[in-house]
Parts: C-alpha cells; structure tokens; sequence
C-alpha cells in the first residue's frame, strides 16, 4: 500500500485539544494533553492499555467532561456543547455495535433514526450502502446469517450513515483476520478522500504506519506526535511498532 | 423526539422478535394462576375418611349423613373393626377417622352429652388441622339444629370470613400472582435487557449517539410498562372469570395502584442493571434480590404476622409488601384511597428514592 505517502491536503482544524486534563481523585489519567487533528487526517492514537487512551476518546466524544484544558471538537467545545459534539461524530469500538436479532434494514433504519435522518435519506443511503456492498439480498436477513468478515466493515459503515465530519475507530480491527483487515483500511481511506476526520486506536503496530499522523501515550503523557516516516527517523528504528517500543519500553 | 420513537420502535421489535420470552411471558402467569387455583388448594374437598359408627342407632346414621352431605368428606372404606385402622392410616387410604362412641342417641338423650373422637392422619398437619375444624363445626351445627332445637347453649360461636365467605385460595393467589409477575416483566426483563445492550457493546453506540442518558432509560421502560400493564389486565381477567375472584374496588384505582407498582419495578430494574455487567449478573440479582422476597417475606405465601421479628423488618423494605396489602384491599374489600393512601405513599417514597438513585447511578457509570 503506497498510502503512506499521501500528503494532508486539508488544513481545518477539526479537533483542537490544549491542555487537556483528567483527574480521578489523585490519578491523572491525561496529563496535559495538547494537540490538532485536521480535516481529513487519520490520526493514529497508540498506547499500551491503562495510558489513557481511552479517557481521551471519552472525553473527545462528549461522554466525559475534562477537568480542565480547551478543547473543541467539530467547532464545539466539550464542556456544555456535548449534545452537538454527538450529531457531528460516528463511533464504532472492537465490540459488536448491531443487533444480532435485528435484520440489515432495521439496524441501519434504527441508526438513521437515532441520528435525526429521515425516512427517505436514510433509505437512500442503506440501498447506496447495500449496493456498495453487494448485500442488496441480505437486506430483510438477520445480522447474524452475513459471514463474521462483513459485520466489521459493516459496522464502520453505518457509523458513517450520517455522515460525521469525524469518526471515532477503538480498535476496529481486534480479532479480524488479515485480509478482512486490509479491506476495511480501504473504506477507512476511502472516508478519509470523502473529507472525514478518523481518529483510531489500534494494538496493530502495522496498521500505525497507514495514518497520516501517530501520537503514542505513555502515563497519560503524549511522548510522540508526528508523521510515521518522521518518528521512525527521530528514534531510528525501522518500524513504527520498534518506535513504540522505544517510548514504551 | 424522533430519536427517541426510532429508540423505542427498536426496543419493542426486540421484544418480539423474541417470540420464546414473550411466549414463557405470557404463559407462566397463566400456568402459575391454574396451578395455584386448581392444584396447589388449601380448600378440601371430598377428603377420604372413616366412620366408624359403633352406634349404628337413628341419631348417629343422621350425623353420619350429615358429615357426607357437607360435601367436604368421602367414605372410601367401610370400617368394621378397629383394628382396621392402624392400616388404613398408614396406607394413606384415609385422612381422618371419626369414632362415634356407642349407645350415641341414647347418652346423647338421657345424658345430653355423648363423645365423638377425631383422630386425624397429622403428618400433613394443615390439612389434618382444616379437617378437623370442619368435622367439629358440622357436628356442632347437627347439635344444635338436631338435637336441641330449644336449648340455648350458653356460648354460641357464629363464624363468619369476611371478604372471602368461602376462603376461596384463589382471593389470595391472584394478587400474589400478579405481583409476581409484574417484578418479574419489568425488574427482570428490564435489568436484562439494559445488560444486553452492555454485554454485546451497543450500550457505547447509545451513548455516544445523540440520544440522551434518560431518553435511553425511557425508551427501555416503555415496551415494557405496556407489556406489564397487558399482563395485569390479562391476570385480573382470569381471576375474575375462571376464579371469580372480586374487583370491587374502583378499577380506576386499581389500574393506578398497578401503575405505581410496575414503575417502581422498572425503577429496580435499571438499578439491578447498572450494578450488573452481563445479562447472567441481572438474572441472577433479579431472581434472589427481587423474586424470593416477593414471594416469601410480602406475605404472599407466608403471613407476615407469622415471620420472626427480624424478617418481620426486613419485609417492611419490600415493595411487594405494600402493593400486596393495597391490592388485597382494593380488590377483596373494596375499599376508597382513604384506606389505602399509606400504602400508596410509601410505595411513592420508593419509586421516587429508586428513580433518584439508580438515574444518579446511570450517571456516573457514564463519567468513568
């Protein structure tokens, strides 16, 4: 994949973070968090488990206040504007988010509901979304009589279906097979081209050096901010998952 | 607005697209009211039992038609000799023996008195005990209506039960079964249905959706407020026409006691739900924290008059208690709010209490 060249054309900040801290008692889960994610940008955001990665995500989605720093996501700022934050973004974790008793039209149409879409946008972008697919047939099926590779990518999809200017990826591809891997990167920059802002999580150090920019947390600490290519010059290493060691160590 | 429909839309399609709950939904209450009604009766009927009439005179085949006429008792064996009634007992053949003692009408003329002896089979003491009263009572009423029409004897016991003239089980099984089941439709399914959400991952897209915390709450109490008040209606509705069990009280009333209950159960159930993680834990909360108390310490079964001081206590903090006694009144007795309202404000304090806390709890699960 030659994807690692492709340059950030855009330039609007979408997410803005400065000084961003979370405090649990005497715990600091984000110590002064500073950064932008522009337009566009799949933003990486790497670190091992307990470093804060998931406070982060939580905060910048709307579901948790800061205790204290500025940021604004989608041009709304997290403390009283979270109600707009949510319109404005899609989210999709490794965990199943359909409902494996509801058939493909009703979770898509649930999604559409839940986002404000009306009945006819919605049913635009399912058939546009099943033709993508080629899943026209599995419209009035169970989730669960499609293969296990599609539900991931379908998933991804619906978290699209209202179009957010920003999405937020935890660990999509936890648990998917290598090629289903590769696939649902395609949609991911596929959504990226459209003008969506992704913001992933991933364990996968390989799937680090498709984004555009890599932070990796340590303590609640951003350690690392740059390019793919520039960090593994700045520590020498050959890859992005040694880098990762490096910091980590 | 439309978040909210397209929310609960897809919480009832949930629901039925589960055609197995909604069937054992549907079918336990039934099959538990036609159990409790017909099998599981305190009520005897046709008990068997022996008379053994060592009198055999005018007055003694009387009293003998008389304890057959009741309706209460059978002979099943012809008892000739005593020694016949060790065996009989312990072969089950009969449950009590009634020994008329001989020269019956003579003593009974010359004397005024003359003894009966009742000899019960009490390793089933309750029916042992019910048999006995009944024997007694008839042979009470013989004596007087028979033998001594003039005499006023100086005590006269005139039983009545009020309410339930007939001491028909079903007056007590219908309000316990309905309580049984609105716990178990709202607290149960609810608790479960919340853990789903949480177990499968989908609880993370609901809340990072625009809808809010208390919209999703909502939405999940609604298919279920329905189907609960669906299932009352359906367990008054076989109480009064199969077991002619009597609403006397004002329906309106009633249906906002019912109301009242199954809100606070909904309430216990998204408390249970935001304690337990997989819909295993919810189960299992709601089954021992919810159903056992319902059924043994709301005086469902157990009279609470009967319990030891400490579970006497403990069953002041059951919401079963409460709805249990108000329901009891409103349908047996018939009474207005006037006798009631204690019930009823209580019954508020813990809905209100419930809603606070597990709304705060719902909360905070949200911020960490």
């Amino acid at each position: 994949m030659k994807y690692t060249q492709r340059s950030t054309r855009h330039h609007d900040v979408v997410i803005d973070v400065q000084h961003m801290y979370k405090r649990f008692g005497s715990f600091v889960a984000n110590d002064d968090l500073s950064f932008t994610v522009r337009k566009g940008e799949i933003f990486g955001f790497l670190g091992a488990n307990g470093a804060g990665k998931t406070t982060a995500i939580k905060i910048l989605s709307g579901l948790s206040k800061p205790t204290s720093g500025e940021i604004s996501v989608a041009g709304y700022n997290v403390y009283n504007q979270t109600e707009a934050i949510k319109r404005n973004i899609g989210y999709m974790s490794q965990k199943f988010s359909l409902y494996d008793d509801l058939t493909l039209a009703e979770n898509i149409r649930f999604y559409g509901g839940v986002y404000g879409l009306s009945r006819k946008v919605t049913r635009e972008r399912m058939d546009e979304l099943l033709e993508q697919f080629g899943l026209m047939d599995f419209k009035k099926s169970l989730i669960t009589s499609l293969p296990l590779g599609w539900l991931q990518k379908l998933a991804f999809s619906v978290a699209l279906l209202h179009k957010p200017s920003i999405v937020f990826l935890d660990e999509p591809t936890s648990g998917v097979d290598p090629i289903t891997r590769r696939q649902f990167w395609e949609l991911i920059y596929q959504a990226a081209e459209g003008g969506t802002t992704i913001f992933i999580t991933t364990h996968y150090m390989d799937e680090a050096e498709y984004c555009d920019r890599v932070s990796i947390m340590d303590q609640g600490k951003i350690v690392a901010l740059d390019k793919p290519q520039k960090l593994k010059q700045e520590y020498q290493a050959g890859t992005i998952y040694d880098v990762f060691l490096k910091i980590a160590r | 607005m439309n978040r909210f429909i397209a929310f609960v839309r897809k919480e009832f399609k949930h629901l039925l697209r589960d055609y197995r709950t909604v069937l054992i939904i549907f079918g336990i209450p039934i099959a538990q009211l036609l159990l409790f009604g017909h099998v599981i009766t305190t009520e005897i009927k046709d008990a068997e039992v022996g008379i053994l009439d060592l009198s055999r005179d005018e007055v003694s085949t009387k009293l003998t038609q008389k304890l057959l006429g009741s309706g209460y008792f059978k002979v099943s064996e012809d008892i000739h000799n005593v020694n016949q009634i060790e065996n009989l007992f312990r072969k089950g053949k009969i449950r009590e023996l009634i020994v008329l003692e001989e020269n019956f009408g003579n003593k009974l003329r010359r004397e005024g008195k003359a003894q009966i002896q009742i000899i019960t089979d009490a390793s089933d003491p309750n029916t042992a005990g019910i048999l006995s009263n009944y024997t007694q009572s008839i042979v009470a009423r013989f004596f007087s209506e028979e033998m001594a029409p003039g005499l006023k004897p100086l005590i006269q016991v005139d039983q009545r039960m009020f309410y339930n003239e007939e001491l028909r089980s079903a007056n007590m099984f219908v309000p316990g079964t309905i309580a049984l089941i609105l716990m178990l439709i709202s607290a149960l399914m609810t608790s479960i249905s919340i853990a789903r959400e949480k177990e499968l991952g989908t609880m993370e897209i609901l809340l990072v959706s625009p809808l809010r915390p208390l919209q999703i709450i909502m939405g999940k109490v609604v298919p279920y407020l329905v189907l609960s008040v669906i299932m009352a209606v359906v367990i008054i509705g076989v109480g009064f026409f199969i077991f002619h069990v009597p609403i006397r009280g004002s329906l309106i009333l009633l249906f906002g006691l019912l109301t009242l209950f199954i809100l606070l159960a909904l309430a216990l159930g998204i408390l249970i739900s935001t304690v337990a993680k997989t819909q295993q834990v919810a189960m299992l909360i709601s089954l021992v924290g919810l159903m056992l108390p319902t059924m043994l310490l709301s005086g469902f079964i157990f009279p609470i008059e009967n319990m030891p001081k400490a579970l006497q206590y403990l069953s002041i903090a059951m919401p079963p208690r409460w709805f249990l006694a108000a329901l009891k009144d409103i349908m047996l007795k018939g009474v207005g709010l006037a006798y009631v309202w204690d019930e009823i404000l209580i019954l508020t304090g813990m809905l209100i209490g419930f809603t606070l806390i597990s709304v705060r709890k719902f909360q905070i699960r949200l911020e960490s």
